[in-house]
């Protein structure tokens, strides 16, 4: 009777499994993707349509964390990029996007899976992945496929190295802790730093590392150096009580935003007020429920987008995010926002058609990017043959709930 | 008897071998790319599944550690792809995954050895709670060392400077694996792992693991070295867990060794226990719906995970209702009055 059982089970396995290749490899419309922009966006590539056929549709994807405990990172990113898509639709350019996201929960397995799934919408350009170790898995796979991917945030140094077709809107890790070192230097040239890092994270770890170095450089005093791991990262007495009687005033806090503010309450109870300095992954920080914004006052950030910048497109991307979304915009989002005007420029500038493949794409984006200069809402950017960007880096304060720019 | 164990082989094999030939067919003929892309992990977990059944189904002992035999497989096979190609210049991609499968097993192999030595004295839970520490010790003792080959030599470290090509740098895992996997290897996999299974289960030395399992005093009132047939079991299933683990990291680009945690083993677990534990073919089937259950479920966006789990206490509940089991019987009419096959025993 098992046996039978377990047969029929295996063919109705293998019958699904027909069932769904079949059926998935049929549809091309946009499905419905996350709920708030749907209408809008559903409606927009339509209308463009049908104004005649000059217009190229484009399907853009990005996978990154939507769900776990990174999850920040990932909706942030997918809300940004959605905001531009909907914006490039409704002003009815040449280009218009289609745009799906999916959820990879930071894993390199996952993210294989999920840019399988983006292909399968008929996805012609990747933006992401989000996270690092899933965007090397998937541009290492796209650059087989040669389809192009423009990450906003995976900040790894060795994500360039993945491909020819991975280009990079955020800085790399090397570079965030040799910029933070040397505003350290620059702004608090008094300041006795203290570190806490994560010795079993590759993100932490490099940026600490070249932290260091450059820190060494410029005769910044380190006085308190101090590691957890994954494991310990729920009790930092021990870190919070080295960074105190080492005597630190300034404590850098290489790390995601989840231990970063693990340390910021328990020093808080430790009665132990430092001046803090976080790079990218410290942002979303306000975006975690149940905050008590009272500890993150003063906590200064690496980052490449300043939502107090009082230009014109900075305020009216803010100031769409809070109406959709209800949230103050992170530099995940404002790094896939920028990613999708970059797209659209180089589109444009490749004078890409709706006859090119995904591969005809990826070619020419790679010879347009290395020519672009684009002017972002995080900054002006230039990219090397390599992928890595060069662009200015800025730091923010947490003020209230908003960020405004650190002095 | 021996006719049964034959018919009971022969739908088990014929299960698997259907499946591939159904599988290869459809990859080109309109499988969707997700799917495609799943085989190879697919077949590592189904390998994962069918060695940790060896433990807790036929020699009755639960591991909870089975994710780092994985990962000591997976990060071996990968040094040795890796080695291989930049040391000695072994441009055979098949030559690189055998040997990376071959030497993930051993390694593994001889890990299971070591930590059996200690935990097989051990019962019940204690023997739980020491295979759980066993897998976060191989996790925390990767995250610290870098691997790297330079010339025909490797490098150890524990600071990340090495010198030449990086295979293993530190929390980062393993980076810019070549991916030389592929599913016929996987499948092929597959099939070693049962045939290893299922004439272990069947051959003396595996009565001999499952009359440890039933009754310990009895058992070695007969002369039976229960600590030795449970450590011939633990081994084997050790060995082949490192397989699975090198197919799996030559299958991806880059995985980091977090990937091994307590979750990975509960999930494997899983697939034992809804698979039935002690069946086979249960463990196989489980693997492979529940690996492709959360690609399927994407429909439900941030839910996924909660449709999931969902689904998991539901299966889990209809295939232990009477009423279920009865229905189904009733459509499977013949031979219930037959002695329990050679894989229904828990």
């Amino acid at each position: 009777m098992k046996k039978f059982l377990a047969l029929a089970l295996a063919l109705c396995m293998v019958l699904a499994l027909c069932a769904c290749g079949s059926s998935s490899t049929g549809s091309s419309a946009p499905a419905a993707t996350a709920a708030p922009a749907e209408s809008t966006e559903a409606a927009a590539p339509a209308e463009a349509e049908a104004e005649g056929e000059d217009v190229v549709v484009i399907g853009l994807g990005l996978m990154g964390p939507l769900t776990g405990p990174y999850a920040q990172y990932g909706e942030g990113a997918a809300n940004g990029a959605e905001i531009a898509v909907n914006e490039i639709n409704a002003m009815g350019g040449k280009y218009q996007f289609v745009f799906y996201r999916e959820d990879d929960q930071g894993d390199p397995e996952l993210a294989v899976n999920a840019y399988n799934t983006l292909m399968d919408k008929d996805v012609k350009i990747i933006v992401g992945a989000v996270t690092s170790g899933a965007c090397m898995a998937v541009a290492e796979v796209a650059n087989e496929e040669r389809v192009f991917c423009l990450t906003p945030s995976a900040s790894n140094d060795l994500v360039p190295e993945s491909g020819d077709q991975i280009y990079q809107i955020c800085f790399t890790d090397s570079n965030q802790g040799a910029v933070s070192a040397a505003w350290v230097a620059e702004h608090r040239p008094e300041a006795k730093v203290g570190i806490i890092y994560n010795n079993a994270q590759d993100y932490s770890m490099g940026i600490r590392q070249s932290f260091l170095t450059k820190a060494e450089e410029l005769g910044v005093e380190v006085v308190a150096e101090s590691a957890f791991s994954d494991d310990t990262a729920t009790d930092f007495s021990v870190q919070v009580s080295a960074m105190k009687d080492a005597g630190a005033d300034f404590v850098f806090l290489p790390m995601y935003y989840t231990p970063a503010l693990s340390i910021l309450t328990q020093a808080d109870a430790a009665e132990y007020h430092p001046e803090y300095f976080g790079v990218d992954g410290m942002d979303g920080v306000l975006g975690v429920e149940g905050l008590n914004v009272d500890l993150v006052q003063g906590v200064c950030m690496l980052t490449g987008f300043d939502g107090s910048d009082p230009a014109e497109a900075v305020q009216n991307y803010v100031s769409s995010y809070k109406s959709l979304y209800n949230d103050t915009p992170n530099q995940f989002s404002a790094d896939a926002y920028d990613a999708v005007y970059v797209l659209c420029a180089a589109l444009e500038q490749a004078g890409i058609t709706a006859d090119d493949s995904a591969a005809d794409i990826c070619e020419k984006l790679i010879d347009t990017l290395q020519s672009l200069s684009f002017d972002g809402i995080t900054g002006s950017m230039t990219w090397s043959a390599d992928g890595t960007v060069t662009k200015s880096p800025l730091a923010v304060k947490i003020q209230g709930t908003e960020y405004v720019t650190a002095d | 008897m021996k006719k049964k164990i034959l018919r009971s082989y022969l739908i088990t094999f014929g299960m698997v071998i259907v499946a591939f030939i159904f599988c290869q067919y459809f990859q080109g003929h309109g499988m969707s790319r997700t799917l495609k892309g799943q085989l190879i992990p697919i077949c590592a977990y189904i390998v994962m599944a069918l060695s940790l059944n060896l433990v807790v189904g036929v020699s009755g002992e639960l591991s909870l550690g089975h994710a780092g035999f994985m990962s000591v497989g997976a990060f071996t096979g990968v040094i040795i792809s890796g080695w291989l190609l930049n040391g000695f210049g072994v441009e055979s991609t098949v030559m690189r995954l055998l040997l990376g499968i071959l030497g993930g097993g051993l390694t593994a192999g001889i890990a299971g050895f070591l930590i059996g030595i200690p935990v097989l004295r051990l019962r019940g839970d204690y023997l739980a709670i020491v295979t759980l520490a066993f897998g976060e010790i191989i996790r925390n003792i990767i995250n610290c060392i870098w691997i790297s080959v330079d010339g025909k030599s490797l490098h150890f470290a524990v600071t990340n400077n090495v010198p030449g090509t990086v295979l293993v740098n530190g929390p980062q895992g393993a980076v810019k694996v070549a991916r030389i996997a592929t599913f016929p290897a996987g499948f092929v996999l597959v099939l070693f792992t049962l045939v290893v299974i299922l004439n272990l289960v069947n051959s003396h030395p595996g009565r001999a693991i499952m009359a440890a399992r039933d009754n310990r005093i009895a058992a070695e009132s007969v002369g039976i070295s229960v600590l030795k047939y449970k450590t011939m079991a633990f081994v084997t299933s050790a060995v082949l867990a490192g397989m699975a683990g090198a197919l799996y990291g030559l299958s991806i680009s880059t995985f980091d060794p977090s990937k091994f945690d307590f979750n990975t083993s509960i999930n494997i677990l899983v697939f034992v226990v809804l698979g039935g534990i002690g069946n086979m073919s249960g463990s196989i089937i489980a693997a492979a719906v529940l690996t492709i259950l959360p690609e399927k479920l994407r429909a439900f966006s941030d839910y996924r995970m909660l449709a999931y789990a969902i689904v998991l206490i539901l299966v889990m509940i209809a295939t232990n209702s009477a009423q279920v089991r009865g229905l189904i019987a009733k459509f499977a009419p013949k031979k219930k009055s037959a002695v329990k096959g050679d894989d229904g025993n828990a």
